[in-house]
């Protein structure tokens, strides 16, 4: 399975200045693409894009050949996110949220270090790193063929950050997920992905 | 309403034995000690109980004039009332416990909301805490028209590269790497003593973090101490003179940055750990996570995940020196 | 003894209020043929131990007059706030989630109606209706939705942006399951809240309107009926008249307004330590 984008253009204000400017990249399901970049280069802006939560301006973002966004239901492409806080409804149990996954396999909670009792649990009474376990656990439903991970682990402890892409690591390699991680830092990419690309080279300003 | 008085003031623990600074300022008393510092939360359970939650536990921490002292803990731990505590503005369901000296004297509510802003200044996260509706200039020189305080704010204005027309900008029209200089430029205004910078890089890219704590290395040459709380230990390495890790409400070691060039001579299990799990040393990592602050275990709230426990983690754990550092283990030598 | 906490009271707070208001409506309905009954033979007795609250010119007991009087406002609040509630929460959701066309005539609406005073408004609207009690509710109702409509208009296009909600759509969950059990959580307490506190305004205006002559015709026991023929003999130094109706519209607006406050503290968990 490829997920292309294919000459995107994106501004977030019809006057404002392109965040990206005729902006290509593919990748199969087998890869692990690292992306660094300063801020102000629309990092953040290429996931949501990626994962559907906006549309290019211009161009197109392909899953296997179909637009995106002909995906009705439950999305392919799932983004984890840089804030777990946000991430999560601070009224709704954790019980209740882990359901919205698509059938979340024990597996997956056992591995991420989920403990029964969050589930019972409303958001205020986890800390970050437990939410942004949780937020990933969510996010790798069966149906999940990518994953983008948007500087997840960069709110976290360093033994938090290296247990959650360990496990990463080894799941989609299991599961044949492609999986997109951006990060600030070139040692956390070098340590996880298999190809790594620096917006700065795309950048034509 | 009575429960928090009781509470509200320092409960004065007794000073260690006896060789604490007196109650006159000494120059070669550290700037800023904190001993035994717990700071805990009247909160609802779900319907009618009302608990008590122990964010901090047991914080220790020392700064010295001209130096900078980082203390990283990952975030939502609670650290950040570190700071608050020490300004004297916590939260009024807020109780805080231990004790607390400036320059050698012991830093009362009275003597910090003399001190705050002046000799003691916070350099809060984001410029949320500016006033939206004031310039920056006037903001900046709390509204002081007089010449000098003009021009000293030029002189700070330029060494962190703001040009003046900055001065007559209202925070919201600030980019993003503007606002962390002028937030720092507050700071200057004057001449602090001691420098409180709580979560300085907050998802800064590393280029714009490491410029950011590198102001704050300066202020620290300049003479001031300097108190940096974070969740980054990678970039405060690069920076600081001393690192006290945090973990689960406690402060668990405090140690000069060139202890973590090599995992030997570091001294708690916990700090080890994190050092193995970094990108460039390994990457390896340990089973578990950080404990709840409601779920602590008794004494050292790491050992469910050490691979060294005993009987004695779980009593209460002196906060001792070991080669030039401290630590909170019974196993550390 | 164990320390009552401020949750502990405000909740105690609110079951009295509750007990009280509803105490008043159910004596109140009970007692429709006594407020009226007339009995010369005890005409302006002064407050005493037989007749607390004293009798007026016609020889009725003031006490059986005032608590109708006020378990008529209370209906006619409860029904002109639930009513105004619920045209709040339609219009405030269409609002925000139907697009920029109905967003801009709906917050026209709300500017205009927040332009007039309300008692403007009533007053036309209850005149418009034929007065008596449907030209009131009519009227209440239609006055006292704009602004709890706003509040949940702005409640709704802030939670839109909220991560979870876009995450919630991107797993798939449909617009429905993401209203009831993402969006409703939010809206609830500030609708139940908005809507207590709907109630003292519904009340002060019924009467208002009534002790001004357009509202409930004069048979109707209601407390600004009562209020408003109390002043004419007011002069007179018959001030139990007054004074008992009076009072006891101002506790139990207040008492509403307690009631409103409590639950926006227990609903609401920041609120709640203060």
């Amino acid at each position: 399975m490829e997920l292309e984008i294919k000459n995107v253009f994106y501004r977030y204000t019809s006057k404002g200045r392109w965040i990206l400017k005729n902006f290509s990249l593919s990748m199969d399901n087998t890869e692990r693409v690292g992306i660094t970049a300063p801020s102000g280069y629309g990092k953040t802006t290429l996931c949501q894009l990626l994962s559907g939560y906006l549309k290019p301006d211009q161009g197109e973002i392909l899953l296997d050949g179909h637009p995106l966004a002909s995906y009705k239901g439950y999305c392919p492409v799932q983004m984890v996110w840089q804030q777990p806080e946000f991430a999560v409804n601070p009224r709704l149990r954790l019980g209740e949220a882990i359901k919205e996954g698509d059938e979340i396999e024990e597996r997956v909670i056992r591995g991420l270090g989920l403990e029964p009792d969050w589930f019972g649990r409303f958001p205020a009474e986890l800390s970050g790193g437990e939410l942004q376990r949780f937020s990933i656990a969510r996010a790798l439903g069966k149906r999940t063929r990518f994953l983008i991970a948007d500087e997840i682990s960069t709110m976290l402890d360093l033994i938090t950050q290296s247990q959650i892409w360990h496990f990463l690591m080894d799941e989609v390699e299991k599961r044949q997920i492609g999986l997109i991680a951006v990060s600030h830092n070139p040692e956390l990419i070098d340590r996880v992905c298999t190809r790594k690309i620096d917006l700065r080279l795309f950048d034509e300003k | 309403m009575s429960e928090k008085k009781e509470t509200s003031s320092y409960s004065g623990t007794d000073r260690l034995n006896g060789q604490t600074a007196g109650d006159t300022r000494r120059e070669d008393a550290p700037v800023l000690k904190i001993e035994r510092m717990s700071i805990s939360f009247t909160q609802y359970d779900r319907g009618m109980h009302q608990t008590s939650l122990p964010v901090i536990r047991d914080l220790d921490v020392e700064v010295q004039a001209g130096e900078m002292v980082a203390v990283v803990g990952s975030s939502g731990s609670g650290k950040s009332l570190l700071a608050h505590g020490v300004m004297g503005v916590l939260p009024y369901n807020a109780a805080m416990g231990g004790r607390i000296t400036y320059c050698g004297e012991e830093l009362t509510k009275e003597r910090i909301e003399k001190l705050r802003g002046r000799e003691i200044v916070l350099v809060p996260q984001s410029i949320a805490y500016l006033n939206p509706l004031m310039k920056i200039g006037p903001q900046i020189r709390r509204g002081n028209k007089a010449a000098e305080a003009r021009e000293k704010l030029r002189g700070i204005f330029n060494r962190y590269e703001l040009d003046e027309g900055v001065e007559a900008l209202y925070p919201f029209e600030l980019s993003g790497g503007m606002n962390r200089r002028v937030l720092i430029s507050t700071a200057l205004m004057e001449e602090p003593k001691l420098v409180i910078a709580d979560e300085p890089t907050p998802g800064l890219d590393l280029a714009v973090a490491k410029r950011a704590m590198s102001h704050f290395r300066e202020l620290a040459d300049m003479g001031a101490g300097v108190l940096v709380i974070t969740h980054d230990l990678e970039l405060a390495l690069e920076v600081a003179d001393r690192i006290a890790v945090f973990y689960a409400g406690t402060t668990i070691e405090e140690a000069p940055v060139q202890d973590f060039e090599h995992e030997e001579t570091l001294r708690h299990p916990y700090t080890k750990a994190l050092w193995r799990a970094m990108p460039r040393h390994g990457f390896q990592y340990i089973e578990g996570t950080q404990p709840y602050v409601k779920n602590l275990p008794a004494g050292c709230s790491f050992a469910p995940r050490c691979p060294h426990r005993g009987e004695a983690c779980g009593k209460e754990m002196d906060y001792r020196m070991v080669r030039g550092g401290k630590v909170r283990c019974v196993r550390a030598e | 003894m164990r320390k009552i906490n401020r949750r502990q009271r405000v909740l105690l707070g609110l079951g009295l209020s509750a007990v009280f208001l509803a105490a008043v409506c159910i004596w109140g309905s009970l007692g429709t043929e006594a407020a009226r009954a007339t009995d010369f033979s005890r005409k302006n007795i002064p407050p005493c131990l037989q007749y607390p609250f004293g009798t007026d010119w016609l020889g009725r007991d003031m006490l059986v007059r005032t608590v109708k009087g006020l378990s008529m406002s209370i209906v006619i609040g409860i029904t002109a706030a639930a009513v105004s509630a619920v045209i709040a929460l339609l219009l405030g959701i269409a609002s925000a989630t139907m697009g920029k066309a109905v967003d801009s005539v709906v917050s026209f609406v709300i500017d205009l109606i927040m332009g007039v005073p309300h008692i403007l408004l009533l007053i036309l609207i209850s005149v418009a209706m034929g007065k008596g009690l449907k030209g009131v509710i009519v009227g209440v109702a239609v006055t006292h939705w704009p602004s709890l409509a706003r509040l949940i208009r702005a409640e709704v296009l802030q939670l839109k942006e909220m991560p979870y909600i876009k995450i919630a759509g991107k797993l798939g969950k449909s617009r429905g399951y993401i209203a009831v059990k993402h969006m409703l959580p939010h809206l609830l307490p500030q609708f139940i809240v908005g809507l207590v506190l709907l109630f003292p305004h519904a009340i002060l205006h019924e009467s208002s309107i009534t002790f001004l002559g357009f509202g409930l015709s004069t048979e109707q026991p209601a407390i600004g009926i009562v209020l408003s023929e109390a002043m004419k003999y007011l002069v007179t130094g018959k001030w139990w008249l007054a004074l008992f109706p009076g009072l006891f519209l101002v506790v139990t607006v207040v008492l509403f307004y307690i009631l409103g406050q409590s639950l926006r503290k227990l609903l609401d968990p920041g609120s709640v330590h203060q």
